[in-house]
């Protein structure tokens, strides 16, 4: 769902500075699949490069845990990974309660650390995987796609019962806030990490004086808040309301 | 309105639009705010309760800012995809 993708002739119509902005996401290889047209996007290089360095960071860390001795305190590198998997414990502890919180260790774990990455990768100048619809809605589905499966694994015709709560009437109502789950969630990431792209974009694109561009080195304070701060925040509010929501699904009797 | 194409027309109205749109940002910054200083002074009445205030607060303003994101999604939609352009 690429609604913001747009080629480069399409951007044209514009007034003339918008030449200068650099957020669109751009097709760099076409091909056909099944009679449609596709691209390889700036979306899908950030993403596998995003990607890269997880599964690198995991082969290291995998090697690390495994030449550990357990009878030595960990040090360096060794200690980073603890420090890493220590705190996505105690969020899962603290918010889905020890029975439950560990059991979803791998995919909040795994979705904080690709959210966090995706979003800091703004830093290292490429365009964050985030700032795209398509990447944010299809996690946004998947974590709805467990909240559902947790629901009527733990409820089981509860949860089909509270659909037509508090009364019959309710049903059109229910069923359009569970459907708004995932694109109220997905809307937010995109939102915020898009926000600070276009920010971003604007400061390095439309600031100049003939041709020398003014966003020299200060533009660093607003990476500080709109990459860093808002994309720190925003991973952790993604992995927090996933557990949140999957938590009120289990409920009290489980 | 001779000399206006009907592009620009619908170019500077998707503009004019967009603007009105992102006005939906007031809400949340207001909802935003209040739930800040709510989350200050229980902080201040209970000290020791920082973490959980914190996440707590931090999790209720994320969720009373998707209003604010849906204008301005909808103001992005109008500047950009142009849903409207004949």
């Amino acid at each position: 769902m690429s609604v913001l993708t747009q080629s480069a002739s399409d951007i044209k119509m514009f007034a003339s500075s918008a030449e200068n902005l650099d957020f669109f996401i751009e097709g760099y290889v076409k091909f056909k699949l099944f009679g449609q047209t596709l691209y390889i996007t700036t979306t899908h290089v950030c993403l596998s490069i995003v990607f890269v360095i997880l599964v690198i960071f995991a082969l290291v860390a995998n090697r690390a845990i495994r030449k550990a001795d357990p009878n030595k305190p960990p040090k360096g590198f060794l200690n980073v990974i603890e420090l890493l998997v220590e705190s996505v414990d105690n969020m899962l502890v603290s918010s889905m309660g020890e029975k439950h919180g560990p059991r979803f260790a791998n995919y909040v774990g795994s979705l904080f650390g690709f959210l966090l990455l995706c979003n800091l990768s703004g830093l290292l100048g490429l365009r964050p995987p985030t700032s795209d619809f398509g990447v944010t809605f299809p996690l946004a589905v998947i974590t709805w796609f467990m909240i559902q499966y947790n629901g009527i694994k733990y409820q089981k015709w509860g949860k089909l019962k509270s659909l037509f709560e508090p009364v019959f009437l309710f049903f059109p109502v229910n069923v359009i806030s569970e459907v708004s789950t995932p694109i109220s969630m997905s809307l937010r990431l995109f939102g915020n990490m898009f926000s600070g792209t276009l920010m971003m974009a604007l400061v390095y694109g439309l600031i100049k004086i003939g041709s020398v561009s003014l966003a020299i080195v200060w533009p660093a304070a607003l990476h500080a808040y709109l990459d860093v701060f808002a994309g720190v925040l925003q991973a952790y509010v993604f992995t927090m309301l996933t557990m949140v929501f999957i938590y009120n699904q289990i409920g009290e009797e489980a | 309105m001779e000399g206006i194409s009907s592009e620009a027309f619908v170019l500077g109205c998707s503009a004019i639009g967009a603007g009105l749109a992102v006005i939906a940002g007031i809400g949340p910054g207001v909802g935003q705010g209040i739930a800040a200083g709510y989350g200050a002074s229980a902080v201040g009445r209970n000290p020791g309760a920082r973490g959980s205030i914190m996440s707590t607060m931090l999790l209720g303003q994320a969720v009373a800012e998707t209003t604010g994101l849906y204008g301005f999604v909808v103001a992005l939609l109008l500047m950009f995809v142009k849903p409207l352009m004949p």
